[in-house]
């Protein structure tokens, strides 16, 4: 195990230029970084996201017309898994005030400050209770705590990092909110990293004008999900959580606002009615949908099922063509490929280095520029590694960590990193990391406005299913402060709308039938049956044998 | 080395989920649940579960090692061991024997954070089956993060809220300890509170926190923020060029900009 002879004849040019590299770290100079003007072209020359193939205008629906990647359309253009004309819609199974759809980051804090208002809530997931990409955010969560920064220089950032396409409210919303968010957390009894005299630890990022990413080890959205889910549980009494149960359809009424949603037990294969007077989407993104084939760093459940349901329902999109890959998903070990080294490594003062052990790019770029300077470097330059499975690698120079902070600096700030690459070997405060951009996160999604309102009456979204708060490019640490902030939000304006007197009338699926008919209209002949719920990674041959069975089983019909 | 070989711009790039398998590359048997798949070396047992046909519902989660889906318990021929792993992080060896346990029953005591205080006797009295650990340490050897759970449990029934909370950070809650426990105790759960009462009532608050939130809250920003939606590409972008960057090296709450009027 560990690195191969070959590979480690590699590090040692990497050691070569070490200390030249950890003299100009120690004097704060940096490799320069990219203008504006020189980001653009490297972004439309190597990102994934500005190239063309791969890509179709979408057929259907709100944003008809809009050019996607190819693996996003094709679920916009879906039907449903239930037959409208055989669904009984009068029998309610479950009735509540607010019904959130997805139990990760922003679900449970909608589910917490809606039940602070006092509302009854229904909290429903696919997967476990917390199961969500919230608990795989490594490195950190942003807002403006420090006298030096406010959140005029969050705002900022952010919509600069996101080449000033963010929806403007959006951004206000969360830099307003993040210390609020954090201020709620630390309430919680989080254990963020601290000094200790209680100053927050925080530190520079990708794209940061100020050091604002503050953590919690390296699994700061595990512990927040650890937090807000042991809250969740200590709220039973207004909060019920229903477990590998998703949401299938929503439920429009009669005046056309949003009524609730069609439930599925995935154990049983039942459906329930779920009544509700305000709904939440907080489904999180679409990792899993593997768009042009990149590995990627998601949950198993990040298969876009809220964006669906919304966009079935008449509910457009917002920055949709757009998605996040992060710069240094693991490349060696194969076990490991795919995951994310979060971009606190460099934040701590790790180089991005070539074959040749040599800097080639500013290591804090924003996300989209490093990725693209990354794939540049491989397939431009051709100086990046190869490793013995085929893929492309840079090296990530973890070891500076400890020879600028002090020895231990990597087991403490990097725990659940470290471990990761012990168990194969690699003691990553002494070897590099090989990495290289994988598929992060859904950049685009659901329209909402300011207070997670979309614009169906009663339906609401927040989190990663959204689009708009990150523009075309997000900056580390504003996925969890994006979850955090909307899901209050969502959570906060729910319970306003329902403690205003909403009153559900008789509930249809005719917005489905519509939809439905569109697609026929359009031509899309067998569209996908969606939400899709899980990804499926057996083989050819498994899979060719089941389609067999499944085609038996038709013509038997 | 000529240029072309220098320069592998033809290579083919592993895509997706399913790992591309070296070269010469053999399958294994590996025993699930006591029947027998061939599957390649390499892979981690949930990649290998995949390559033999299944499709997790319960037992897969994040993929990452973070998520606690999917412990995992295996043997190995002639080894009386008792193994655990996660199946996202476990590679997959010649007849290992194994079973995944996606879920474990263990009891949660009700409480609400607000109402309790960071002492040793409440945790005592949510959880009096603490006292019931016999230190056999079956719980440690079960964790397949490598917490000491043994170190945390002891360290509660010391009464120091703080080391247990500090031990028990790396928990995934996947219930492997609970699992082992001669005594029975719901181990996870009760570093749960333990971290929570660490943070909410041990730790020192963050002052400079409180005062920004009263800030904004007296609405401080507003204006700002308001000024900023209206602004055009082209100012946003000015600004954005003129921001001074923080020093690497300043530690928190100690550098000062020149520039004020946006703080």
């Amino acid at each position: 195990m560990g690195y191969t002879p070959e590979l480690k004849e590699l590090i040692k040019r990497v050691e070569a230029t070490r200390p030249k590299r950890l003299e100009m770290a120690r004097k704060g100079e940096n490799f320069p970084a990219l203008t504006l003007e020189e980001r653009a072209v490297v972004l439309e020359k190597f990102h994934p996201d500005y190239q063309k193939e791969g890509r179709r205008p979408v057929k259907t629906g709100p944003d008809k017309g809009l050019v996607l990647p190819e693996e996003v359309a094709m679920l916009l253009e879906s039907r449903s898994m239930l037959r409208p004309e055989h669904v009984k819609l009068d029998k309610v199974d479950f009735d509540t005030d607010v019904l959130v759809i997805g139990a990760g980051g922003a679900g449970n804090s909608a589910a917490l400050l809606a039940a602070d208002a006092g509302c009854k809530v229904i909290m429903v997931t696919k997967l476990r209770h917390g199961d969500a990409n919230t608990m795989m955010a490594e490195g950190g969560i942003q807002a403006a705590v420090h006298e030096c920064d406010s959140p005029f220089y969050h705002y900022m950032d952010t919509i600069g990092g996101g080449h000033f396409t963010n929806q403007p409210d959006l951004v206000a919303t969360l830099s307003h909110d993040a210390p609020l968010s954090i201020n709620w957390l630390e309430g919680l009894g989080m254990m963020f990293n601290k000094h200790p005299d209680g100053r927050l630890v925080s530190r520079h990022f990708g794209g940061s004008s100020r050091k604002r990413m503050n953590s919690a080890g390296d699994m700061t959205g595990a512990e927040i999900m650890r937090v807000l889910r042991d809250e969740a549980r200590s709220r039973s009494d207004q909060i019920s959580t229903i477990e590998f149960t998703p949401a299938v359809e929503l439920l429009i009424d009669e005046e056309g606002k949003c009524g609730g949603a069609i439930l599925y037990n995935m154990e049983t294969r039942e459906f329930f009615i779920c009544r509700a007077k305000a709904t939440i989407i907080a489904t999180g993104g679409n990792g899993r949908l593997h768009i042009k084939g990149f590995a990627c760093t998601n949950h198993y459940g990040a298969t876009m099922d809220g964006v669906v349901l919304c966009y079935r329902a008449g509910v457009g999109t917002t920055c949709m063509w757009s998605t996040q890959y992060h710069p240094t998903g693991v490349s060696y070990p194969e076990q490991n490929v795919g995951l994310l080294i979060t971009e606190k490594v460099r934040g701590l003062g790790a180089h991005v280095l070539n074959v040749e052990g040599e800097q080639f790019c500013f290591p804090l770029e924003p996300r989209d520029v490093e990725s693209a300077e990354i794939i540049k470097e491989a397939l431009e330059v051709g100086k990046a590694v190869l490793t013995p499975t085929g893929r492309y690698g840079v090296w990530l120079d973890s070891p500076m960590i400890d020879m600028l902070h002090g020895e231990g600096t990597v087991r403490r700030e990097l725990p659940a990193k470290f471990i990761q690459f012990e168990r194969h070997g690699i003691d990553i405060s002494k070897e590099p990391m090989l990495v290289y951009p994988t598929l992060h996160y859904q950049n685009g999604g659901i329209a909402i406005d300011g207070d997670c309102r979309t614009v169906i009456p009663g339906l609401y979204s927040a989190g990663e299913c959204t689009g708009g708060v990150h523009g075309e490019n997000r900056l580390m640490g504003n996925s969890l402060q994006d979850v955090i902030t909307f899901g209050r939000r969502a959570g906060i304006v729910a319970a306003q709308y329902v403690n205003s007197g909403v009153e559900v009338k008789k509930l249809t699926m005719d917005h489905v039938v519509k939809y439905e008919k569109e697609l026929a209209e359009a031509g899309v002949e067998n569209p996908v049956v969606a939400p899709i719920l899980l990804p499926d990674y057996s083989t050819d041959e498994v899979a060719s044998r089941r389609l067999l069975q499944v085609q038996g089983m038709l013509e038997a019909e | 080395m000529s240029q072309s070989e220098s320069t592998p711009k033809k290579t083919q790039i592993a895509t997706g989920d399913r790992a591309i398998l070296p070269k010469g590359a053999k399958t294994i048997p590996i025993f699930i649940m006591g029947k027998q798949y061939e599957v390649p070396e390499t892979l981690t047992i949930m990649k290998a579960m995949e390559f033999a046909g299944f499709q997790f519902l319960r037992g897969a989660g994040c993929r990452g090692g973070i998520c606690g889906a999917c412990p995992t318990v295996y043997r190995m021929p002639n080894d009386y061991k008792i193994h655990f792993g996660l199946a996202c992080q476990t590679v997959v060896e010649a007849d290992m024997y194994l079973a995944q346990i996606p879920f474990y029953p263990a009891n949660r005591a009700v409480y609400k954070l607000e109402d309790i205080e960071a002492r040793p006797d409440m945790i005592n009295a949510l959880y009096p089956e603490l006292f019931r650990c016999v230190a056999c340490n079956n719980c440690t050897k079960a964790c397949p993060m490598n917490v000491d759970v043994l170190g945390y449990i002891s360290a509660l029934k010391q009464g120091d809220i703080a080391r247990a909370a500090e031990i028990s950070f790396d928990c995934i809650q996947c219930g492997m300890c609970a699992s082992r426990c001669m005594g029975e105790i719901p181990q996870y759960h009760i570093a749960q509170l333990a971290r929570r009462m660490y943070g909410k009532y041990i730790m020192p608050k963050a002052e400079h926190l409180q005062k920004r939130v009263d800030e904004i809250n007296a609405g401080k920003y507003d204006g700002l923020l308001e000024k900023l939606q209206k602004m055009s590409h082209e100012e946003l972008e000015k600004l954005y060029k003129e921001r001074e960057r923080e020093p690497d090296l300043a530690p928190n709450g100690t550098w000062v900009p020149q520039d004020a009027q946006y703080l």
